[in-house]
């Protein structure tokens, strides 16, 4: 049957032969340690990057991380609730990804979520807010940490569910395809997610179809407590890719510069050839998988100040962007002070927000019940209401 | 008005809304060259082609969350299940992100999605084939749950369930699927959900029941009214949540007894959730303790004469509606 799915084949070569080199035309790579070190200032994502762009890069990933302390402050003080995951260590992933994207690309990541948050726009006083459980949040109080969404901004959550996210990510490339867009989702997920049954699924429906996905894997080396060798059999973890014919890399996430490259490559060969691809990025979280860990059970505080000390994605790149000579020492602190500032104001505006009232529990549940005129249904919809405060 | 089966009657609902509105799709098990496994969509694939009827590999935890995705964009995919038993491979899908996404996003996202499919025992397929999921969906805040008992029904509420804003699970029954009856072939015919359908106006006692145990209930009203001269209300749910709880009062006010029927096993079950509203709206009109026939409260079993005694038929509802009257 000539169907849509199976059409929009790419060449043979470009999805097999994985192991071979020269029988691979695709701009993937497979192994991030043995190569000889790459500039990748010098690659053409780069290259062209105005000086502004590449502030705005720094500034981005600062940003993040000022956010992440005054959130950990916050919650420490008590004023946030149930699972605060801090992405403080990774933040050149979501930024240099999300700086890759174009207009038609979508993203959805799981419940490690603010540093893509603010990444693709959103802003931090609707960010502190839901962190606080307020009716100013991005959510309204209704989903927290892991759960923002900005569908306006292509940003299509935050899902607390390992690995639910990615047969999500899988219907917005599906959607896109289907309505002729040249665009891609960005489907972010952990190391530890890749061994959800419904990630397979998805990547054999991705490369069946044909369809424009591109799985991140942040491999910050843990499952919570259980590092990736305890809970993974057979390296890298993007490999599992080859068993659907899907092109994968591993490359590395502390440079902000390589992770442009490596998603920009990816988004052009989804634009191009309307395929899947996995990426695995090797990254690290600097703090406890949620704040709730201690953090004392599973590795060491010298394999912590190690990454921090060589791998720093901020450091890094400020280091990088003062050697080109784009900015000053000077200018990066000031850069950290409005940071720090907007993060200060963030959890004022937050503190001073108003809490959702109890009615508004009964909102957002269905369209139509928020929509009464109209709706099309009769019936009752609740069977039990909060109880009124009289 | 032609005369059509259940069956046929969906595939006019599907047809007529596929041609309606670019973003409705079709995807599922052998739905399209098969025609799918109860030929519901016969002669679809032809018609739409194979971008809009979508056969998918058995991953129902991938191509359910493909089209929740799909429709967080806003196109309108109806999820069709070889068996409604085989959603619980999807479960994390219907009922964490389907579900819950409007609520968690504040509103921002809504999931515009049929879930459909058969779920119904009576077949000897044993029991992982014959779960009536109805009452847990209907347990979830943010899903709808409907259940046609007719071929008219069948078309008028899969096509209101298309054009729903919100996710709606439709429960139909390979045992109806054969079932002729008349239906409009008007291309707006449309029952909305939550209308409960008063099938037999009665005075003596309201038999409440949803799927195929309406036909059941009937039968039994027909032989209470022969036998034993009692005048029996019939109503057909028709649909879950939302609920026409007004048409369940009315009725119980005026009959003043209660025999709730279902095939749904008995524990949490859709009659316990009626019982406990007609009890704390109603109970001042009761005249006897609310009864309830459901499916016997064990896994579905193969053998014949097993899950003959195990699903509710006309003698049980016709013995437990004398036990109040
Ligand atoms: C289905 C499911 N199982 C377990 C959990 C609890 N849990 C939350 S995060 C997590 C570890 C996931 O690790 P990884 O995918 O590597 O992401 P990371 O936290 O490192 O970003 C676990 C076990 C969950 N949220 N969902
Ligand atoms: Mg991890």
């Amino acid at each position: 049957m000539e169907g849509l799915y199976h059409d929009a084949t790419p060449e043979e070569s470009d999805v097999t032969n994985k192991n071979d080199p020269d029988s691979n035309s695709s701009t993937l790579k497979h192994d991030s340690s043995s190569k000889t070190e790459v500039n990748f200032a010098q690659s053409e994502c780069n290259i062209n990057l105005s000086s502004s762009a590449k502030v705005d890069l720094l500034t981005q990933m600062i940003r993040i991380r000022r956010f992440e302390e005054r959130s950990l402050r916050a919650y420490q003080q008590g004023h946030i609730g149930g699972f605060l995951h801090l992405y403080i260590g990774q933040e050149a992933v979501a930024v240099g990804s999300v700086s890759a994207m174009g207009q038609d690309d979508h993203i959805i990541t799981a419940y490690r979520d603010h540093g893509h948050a603010l990444a693709v726009g959103m802003d931090m006083d609707e960010c502190m807010a839901e962190l606080f459980g307020k009716k100013t949040g991005c959510s309204k109080g209704k989903g927290g940490s892991m759960h923002f969404f900005a569908p306006d901004k292509n940003f299509w959550g935050g899902h607390g569910i390992v690995g639910g996210q990615t047969p999500l990510g899988l219907g917005m490339a599906f959607a896109l395809k289907q309505s002729g867009k040249k665009g891609a989702c960005l489907c972010y997920m952990g190391d530890g997610a890749t061994n959800q049954g419904p990630f397979y699924e998805s990547l054999n429906l991705a490369s069946l179809w044909n369809l424009p996905v591109i799985y991140i894997i942040e491999n910050n080396g843990y499952s919570m407590g259980t590092a990736e060798s305890r809970h993974s059999a057979g390296e890298p973890l993007a490999r599992r890719g080859e068993a659907f014919d899907i092109d994968w890399s591993v490359t590395e996430g502390h440079n902000v510069y390589e992770v442009r490259e490596t998603i920009t490559n990816a988004l052009e060969q989804a634009h191009k050839d309307c395929r899947p691809s996995v990426l695995e990025i090797n990254t690290y979280r600097y703090r406890g998988h949620s704040v709730a860990d201690p953090d004392q059970t599973y590795r060491s505080k010298e394999e912590i100040e190690e990454y921090k000390k060589n791998k720093d994605p901020i450091s890094i790149f400020k280091d990088q962007l003062v050697q080109e000579g784009v900015i000053t020492d000077e200018q990066v602190a000031e850069i950290d002070v409005k940071a720090k500032d907007e993060a200060e104001a963030s959890a004022e505006f937050a503190l001073a927000s108003p809490f959702p009232d109890p009615t508004e529990l009964m909102d957002d549940i269905y369209w139509e019940t928020d929509n009464p005129g109209k709706s099309k249904s009769e019936g009752t919809m609740f069977f039990e209401f909060p109880k009124s405060n009289s | 008005m032609a005369i059509i089966t259940y069956r046929e009657a969906l595939n006019q609902a599907l047809s007529e809304e596929i041609e309606r509105d670019e973003n409705v799709i079709l995807l599922g098990e052998e739905v399209a060259q098969f025609k799918g496994s109860y030929k519901v969509s016969e002669g679809m694939l032809e018609r739409y082609g194979p971008k809009k009827i979508i056969d998918t590999p058995i991953s129902e935890a991938a191509f359910s969350g493909l089209a929740v995705g799909a429709a967080m964009m806003g196109m309108r995919p109806v999820v069709e299940f070889m068996f409604w038993s085989f959603c619980y491979v999807a479960f994390d899908q219907i009922f964490n992100n389907a579900a819950s996404v409007r609520y968690m996003s504040g509103g921002l996202i809504n999931v515009p999605i049929v879930f459909r499919g058969p779920a119904n025992g009576g077949t000897n397929v044993g029991a992982t084939h014959s779960h009536t999921p109805e009452n847990f969906i209907a347990n979830t805040p943010g899903l709808k749950v409907i259940c046609p008992s007719t071929p008219a029904d069948a078309k008028g509420m899969l096509k209101s369930a298309i054009r729903d804003n919100d996710p709606v699970c439709v429960m139909e029954n390979t045992i109806l699927y054969n079932m002729k009856d008349e239906v409009p072939e008007d291309n707006e015919f449309l029952i909305p959900l939550g209308k409960a359908n008063v099938l037999r106006e009665g005075t003596d006692i309201s038999i409440i029941a949803h799927g195929k145990a309406v036909h059941t209930s009937l039968e039994a009203a027909s032989v209470l009214e022969e036998k034993h001269n009692i005048n029996a209300e019939v109503i057909d749910l028709r649909s879950i949540r939302p609920l026409d709880v007004e048409t369940i009062l009315q009725s119980v006010k005026k009959t003043n007894r209660v025999l709730l029927v279902e095939e749904n096993k008995p524990f949490c079950g859709v009659g316990a959730q009626i019982s406990y509203l007609i009890q704390d709206q109603a109970f001042d009109f009761l005249d006897a303790p609310i009864k309830r026939v459901s499916a016997v409260d064990a896994p579905q079993a193969y053998s014949k004469a097993l899950e003959n005694a195990q699903i509710p038929d006309h003698n049980c509802v016709i013995a437990s509606a004398l036990t109040i009257l």
